[in-house]
């Protein structure tokens, strides 16, 4: 059978994506604006629905950035409503491993995988920083290479948890020491339909790669294009025998973006203006700032990039993963600026944009088909750009071509996020 | 028949949905559905780290979208969780059920427990109320540190938001501190309903602080009637308005037959015509059977008494009991008029 696709659904949270000026673009927290994109996506045979998370507002230059959308309510809790409204879409929460702790979050998940049916999703990300610290019990005292040590024992935890009540339906005693948690007792909640719920990592490094390859059943990546793509997936996948584990045991799986046209050129056209709506004068500023670490509001953002060098030591911004280095993300820059004659505001929409897919229907089916047949990725997490309606035009003018094609299913084939990813259900240990 | 007698206040009704446990949303979904049929103000579900069953937030919110009107109260514990995460989780309840959240805040004191998370040892109870109470206290500070409003989508300037209604909390507790602001915009009722069981001596302190409703249990009227009285006297000594503390009596109920819910009816009826309180909490040995006999047999006869309500007046908990969208304590802080 040809490689089938996987597709799921962001709900753009916390984001500089959503065209939040578009008349078409309603509240980013009213659950109903949840539901209409959760039911879009089921309509659309989806596997899944997915949130981030951030645990502290982002600041720049001291002060609440507020260009963006900001503001979203927690997820496991918009989860657990939205499968009272859902059949079968899978469900899944980015929530840290950092600033929890694996008794009750292995106890949240298996509630929401009860509460729906066998579809709960963990998105276990790692971030670490004392600013988002700042918010809880412990502060920020986690060291950046401990936050995967914990992140893995925060998971193998969970699952003894998962794994503790006997197949009659009795609860039997567990007790975990290790280098981070040392815990004992009883979990209050029978094995979940799932066994476990489906885990999703996010995060780049090669301890990120090793964990999503040990752990994972999903990888949510940013590498978007043809040959970053390929080559990710090759790596990953290549990480998986010695832990035992089969390539298809791990979907692969970028964020991207889409636009879509009557013709290729207004596509084109409807994208370079979605890009314009995303990086407004101010944005392209502070998106400079961010690499700059320095205040460059003097700058006009329709001339050229600043010839002074980013300052390394800066704490300019807070609350944002950081981009990598920031002298070499300024070269980078400079170099295409450069090359292209491009502005300041240019610069930086031709540098932050994601994987997008634009074109006519048939030309985004076609481009989704080609990356997931040459193994670049083994399904992909949809961005739209409008909330909540962005993903309608995708799910009626696309989705049909995906299923014509063979690649996309008709059908859920069963009621479990499991079955839709073809994972099986986990053998229960101990 | 002389005219049924109209209360200047109507009873405030609520039930537990508890009972032994469930793993299926279905079994909490009728019966959520059953009591809002009876038009009860909300219904409860108890939880611990320690007893078997699902998270009571998390069934709630599944319980949400399922229904329209009735409140929905889940226990929430204080002890071993993050304070940050529990005002988010709460305040995400009431934006999922567009303002029918409550929740009840208890606290974790056994060894067996603390042994789950292995974070600090188990506390005696007096500390961890006192811990609750710092929570209640930085959780309304979270609700407000968004203004309402502070949504602008101002074009012209390219702000998604104004800053200035936004707010830091800087909690300083005993055992945890909160910067702020929140992640999650206010919810639809301010802040959701804070629900006390003020039985034992710790969670009474924390009732008359932070309760919008506290629970009693009493033998008899004139022994409610004393609590309330003492609960509403504490609270306006630490500078509230007892008018907004509502104060139920919460009463275990077994009802095997249409004329124990009667019996059940007259008993309300009685206690709350002597001023025991303003209402009821009822606690069903077995939710399934004894509900259906309270919103059949006992909620018509107090309707037909007129002491309850035959419909919902409004949308939200608060508007159910009859007490004003909670005020925020920031709104003026930053403002220059
Ligand atoms: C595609 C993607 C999505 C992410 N989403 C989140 C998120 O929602 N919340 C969060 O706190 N971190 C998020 N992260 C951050 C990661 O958890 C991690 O902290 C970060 O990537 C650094 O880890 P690394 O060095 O392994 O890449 C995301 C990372 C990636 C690559």
């Amino acid at each position: 059978m040809t490689k089938q696709m996987h597709l799921a659904a962001h709900f753009p949270g916390v984001n500089n994506t959503t065209v939040w000026a578009d008349p078409r673009s309603r509240s980013q927290i009213d659950f109903s604006s949840f539901v209409h994109l959760a039911r879009t996506a089921e309509r659309g045979r989806f596997d899944f629905f997915f949130l981030a998370e951030g645990l502290r507002l982002r600041e720049h230059k001291g002060r609440i950035h507020d260009l963006d959308v900001v503001g979203r309510p927690e997820s496991l809790t918009v989860l657990g409503a939205l499968a009272a409204v859902t059949e079968h879409l899978g469900l899944a929460a980015t929530v840290n491993a950092t600033f929890n702790e694996p008794y009750e979050l292995a106890r949240r998940f298996a509630s929401l995988d009860h509460l729906s049916g066998g579809r709960a999703a963990w998105n276990v990300v790692t971030s670490f920083d004392a600013f988002t610290g700042e918010n809880f019990r412990r502060g920020g005292y986690l060291d950046r290479a401990d936050r995967y040590t914990r992140a893995a024992e925060f998971v193998a935890t969970a699952r003894e948890l998962w794994d503790s009540w006997t197949p009659e339906g009795t609860p039997r005693p567990f007790a975990h020491q290790g280098q981070h948690f040392s815990i004992s007792g009883e979990f209050t909640v029978p094995r979940s339909p799932q066994g476990h719920p489906v885990v999703i990592q996010a995060g780049d490094s090669g301890e990120g790669r090793e964990f999503a390859a040990s752990t994972a059943d999903i990888v949510f990546t940013r590498h978007g294009t043809l040959e970053a793509g390929r080559e990710f997936y090759a790596d990953v996948k290549s990480r998986l025998a010695k832990y035992g584990r089969r390539p298809e045991d791990l979907k692969i799986m970028p964020g991207v973006t889409f636009v879509l046209g009557d013709t290729d050129a207004e596509a084109q056209e409807k994208a370079a203006d979605i890009r314009r709506r995303q990086v407004s004068a101010q944005n392209a500023i502070v998106a400079l700032e961010q690499i700059w670490g320095r205040d460059l509001s003097a700058y006009d953002p329709d001339g050229p990039l600043p010839e002074i060098d980013p300052d390394p030591e800066s704490e300019l911004v807070k609350g944002r993963v950081k981009v990598g280095d920031p002298f070499a993300v300024a070269a980078k820059w400079r170099a295409l600026s450069e090359a292209k004659g491009l502005s300041i505001r240019q610069t930086v929409i031709e540098t932050t944009g994601r994987q997008s897919f634009i074109g006519t229907p048939a030309s985004v089916a076609a481009q989704l088909t080609e990356f997931v047949t040459a193994d670049a990725a083994d399904g992909f997490i949809l961005v739209p750009h409008l909330t909540p309606g962005g993903l309608d035009d995708f799910v009626d003018r696309v989705v049909p071509l995906l299923q014509e094609r063979g690649v996309f299913r008709t059908e859920y084939s069963g009621p479990t996020l499991r079955s839709h990813l073809g994972l099986p259900t986990p053998v229960r240990k101990g | 028949m002389p005219p049924p007698r109209t209360p200047t206040r109507p009873l405030h009704l609520a039930a537990d949905i508890g009972g032994s446990p469930h793993y299926e949303a279905r079994h909490y979904t009728a019966l959520a559905r059953l009591a809002e049929r009876g038009t009860l103000d909300f219904v409860t579900l108890g939880d611990s780290f320690a007893r078997p069953g699902l998270d009571a937030l998390a069934v709630l919110a599944r319980v949400a979208p399922a229904t329209e009107r009735i409140g929905l109260v889940p226990t929430v514990t204080t002890t071993h969780t993050e304070p940050f995460h529990v005002s988010s989780a709460v305040a995400t309840l009431d934006w999922v059920s567009r303002g029918r959240a409550g929740w009840s805040p208890e606290v974790s004191t056994t060894e067996a427990e603390a042994a789950l998370f292995g974070r600090r040892p188990a506390a005696p109870a007096a500390d961890l109320w006192h811990e609750a109470r710092e929570v209640a206290d930085v959780a309304g500070r979270l609700w407000d540190s968004w203004e309402d409003g502070a949504e602008i989508r101002d074009e012209p300037t390219g702000r998604f938001i104004d800053r200035d209604k936004l707010h830091y909390v800087d909690f300083e507790g005993r055992t945890f501190s909160v910067r702020g602001p929140a992640i999650v915009p206010r919810p639809p009722q301010g802040h959701p309903v804070t629900v006390i069981d003020a039985t034992a001596p710790e969670p009474r302190a924390a009732a008359v602080r932070h309760a919008d409703i506290a629970l009693v249990r009493a033998e008899d009227p004139a022994a409610a009637r004393e609590l309330r009285e003492e609960l509403r006297d504490r609270a306006r000594a630490h500078g509230r308005d007892p008018e907004r503390l509502r104060v139920l009596v919460s009463l275990p109920v077994q009802l095997h037959t249409t004329a124990d819910a009667v019996g059940l009816a007259t008993l309300i009826g009685d206690w709350y015509e002597q001023g025991a309180a303003e209402g009821f909490h009822l606690r069903p040995a077995e939710p399934e059977r004894d509900l259906a006999l309270l919103v059949d047999g006992t909620v018509p006869v107090l309707q037909h008494r007129g002491l309850l309500r035959r419909f919902y007046p409004g949308a939200t908990l608060r508007e159910h009991l009859g007490l004003a969208r909670a005020a925020n304590q920031y709104a003026h802080a930053g403002s220059p008029s």
